[in-house]
């Protein structure tokens, strides 16, 4: 699936909640399902600066793509963390890197992206594009691409 | 006070409640439940009526010219500064300095009298219970002066280690900063205590009283502090406003903060002659509109009395402390004898932002995170609290509002 498709399919789960009470029994759920990040990777290092929830980021790069795991000490952070990881991992660094994120509008957290909400989250699809960029510069480099 | 002494005799509530419009807001359908005072508190229609009549009816600048307008403009400010000092029971009205607010003061003061009598070797004074804007400042100016910062500790109550501080006094220290009420915890400092320690070793007492001010009396002749900073937007004001008290002693032996218009006597290339106080200390236009709206807060704070407010937000917080310390897993946060209405707590296991967000889904707004206190917070282990903080126009109804969101925010985050 495309970053696009699974945004779509994103969307339309959450379509079929009924209060906010389902969308974030849902959210956190989703954060549990987060791939979590290697112990060994969870150091200050790693550390997304957000001003409340602290979030954890680690990317590996294999054949072309980019996987990322993650961890964060507050859970609804841990469930928005896992959706971004979910529409972003896996990819071609090219595609992260021009991805639009719509769905976090769509499904109406857009109030978790604003810079009052200081989780981290943010920052994080910042990070996750430049880490993005620097693989895509670095294939261009090789001449792989 | 005896148990027929109720709500209803000190306060009619219903009525200064529809004094507060922004009360009347919804979120996600409820009832707004506004309990971030601390951080800032709502305007009643005394305030925002005056805003609109400053700018129908007074508009101009001030103490600079000589028409009408100019000078009814003027009159108002000065009656204000006249207002506030009364507030405070300063003892002359040109102690009464305008800033942008609490940090802006802390920082005048810092800025001033740090560059005036604080020099190498030297020591500041403050506790760990202050905000950043009565830490950083002082840090920059040690840092400046090769002077050092010295910390008084708290207890596991948070409530500050006298003993400790009484410890840390002697002729190297210049100046001690300490706030009156902790904005994260709540705590009532004793500050007379430590005023009188520090004036037996002639050592100037800075009081935060940004907290403070809004809760109960404050009369700084009594408590013969020697600066005292507040802002307007905490004590139903508008923003961007602040005072600085300072004594006159003082005030007149401090060199200028700022430098521009108003603050000078006389200017030629080779040399400035400062205006006397307060103007000294008040360069450029000021916040003309919010200085005068200061005084409607004032006037609207007298009308309901400080003392009635002190008895109904006490009683306010002792039924939240009541009601929340019911729930299971609840840690508070401060826990000292002596409290303003502010209640600070963790649920075990759970981070205070997750707790955030769920009640703004309900409606009702707290504050999360470490509300400026990092050291503090560190000092208990923890990234942050819930802080929910009480204010006069709030009820015992929005206080079991806040105790079912907390229960079910934690059946959900668990
Ligand atoms: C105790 C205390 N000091 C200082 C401040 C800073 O006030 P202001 O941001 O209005 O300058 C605050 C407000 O958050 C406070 O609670």
């Amino acid at each position: 699936m495309t970053i696009n498709e699974i945004q779509d399919e994103l969307i339309e789960e959450f379509s079929l909640f009924g209060d906010w009470m389902e969308k974030y029994e849902n959210i956190i759920q989703m954060g549990k399902e987060l791939p979590l990040i290697n112990a060994q990777y969870k150091t200050d290092d790693n550390i997304i600066k957000g001003c409340q929830s602290r979030v954890w980021l680690h990317a590996d790069y294999k054949e072309g793509r980019i996987f990322f795991t993650a961890d964060s000490d507050a859970v609804i952070t841990k469930g928005l963390v896992s959706m971004v990881i979910r529409v972003l991992s896996g990819h071609a660094p090219a595609e992260i890197m021009n991805a639009e994120l719509y769905f976090v509008d769509k499904v109406g957290l857009r109030e978790h992206l604003s810079m009052t909400r200081s989780n981290g989250l943010l920052s994080m699809i910042k990070q996750m594009k430049m880490y993005a960029m620097a693989m895509h510069s670095k294939q261009n480099a090789n001449g792989t691409v | 006070m005896n148990a027929l002494h109720t709500t209803a005799d000190i306060l009619d509530i219903e009525k200064i409640r529809a004094d507060f419009p922004i009360l009347q807001t919804k979120v996600n359908g409820r009832p707004l439940v506004y309990f971030d005072n601390a951080a800032s508190s709502q305007k009643p229609w005394k305030v925002i009526k005056a805003i609109e009549d400053y700018y129908t009816k007074l508009n101009s600048n001030v103490h600079r010219g000589v028409h009408h307008l100019s000078q009814k403009a003027t009159d108002a400010f000065e009656a204000s500064r006249r207002k506030v000092a009364a507030f405070i029971n300063a003892a002359h009205d040109y102690e009464v300095i305008f800033t942008r607010g609490t940090t802006e003061s802390i920082n005048l003061v810092a800025h001033s009298f740090g560059k005036r009598f604080v020099n190498e070797g030297d020591v500041v004074i403050i506790s760990a219970l202050e905000h950043h804007s009565n830490i950083v400042p002082w840090q920059m100016l040690c840092e400046d002066r090769g002077a050092k910062l010295k910390v008084i500790p708290i207890n596991e109550k948070g409530e500050l280690n006298i003993e400790a501080f009484r410890e840390l006094l002697d002729d190297t220290v210049k100046i001690v900063s300490v706030n009156y009420v902790s904005n994260s915890l709540g705590t009532i400092n004793p500050v007379k205590e430590i005023i009188s320690l520090a004036r037996y070793n002639d050592i100037p007492v800075m009081l935060d009283v940004a907290q403070a001010v809004q809760h109960m009396p404050i009369d700084v002749q009594e408590l013969d502090v020697d600066f005292a900073a507040f802002s307007s937007h905490k004590m139903y004001g508008p923003t961007g406003i602040g005072v600085l008290y300072g004594k006159e002693s003082w005030l007149n032996k401090m060199p200028p903060y700022q430098g521009g218009g108003e603050m000078i006597k006389t200017v030629t290339f080779d040399k400035t002659v400062y205006n006397e106080l307060p103007f000294k200390f008040e360069a450029g236009t000021p916040h003309i509109e919010a200085v005068i709206c200061l005084s409607a807060a004032i006037d609207y704070i007298n009308e309901i009395g400080l003392d009635n407010i002190a008895r109904y937000e006490h009683e306010l917080l002792v039924y939240a402390t009541e009601q929340l310390s019911m729930i299971e897993g609840i840690r508070f946060i401060g826990t000292a004898d002596n409290k303003a209405s502010v209640v600070s707590f963790n649920l075990d296991g759970i981070h205070a932002y997750d707790v955030g967000v769920i009640l703004d889904q309900l409606g009702i707004a707290v504050r999360t995170g470490h509300h400026c206190t990092q050291p503090l917070m560190d000092i208990f282990c923890i990234p942050g609290t819930v802080r929910a903080s009480f204010a006069f126009y709030n009820t015992k109804e929005e206080i079991d509002a806040l105790v079912e969101g907390v229960k079910r925010a934690s059946r959900m985050l668990r």
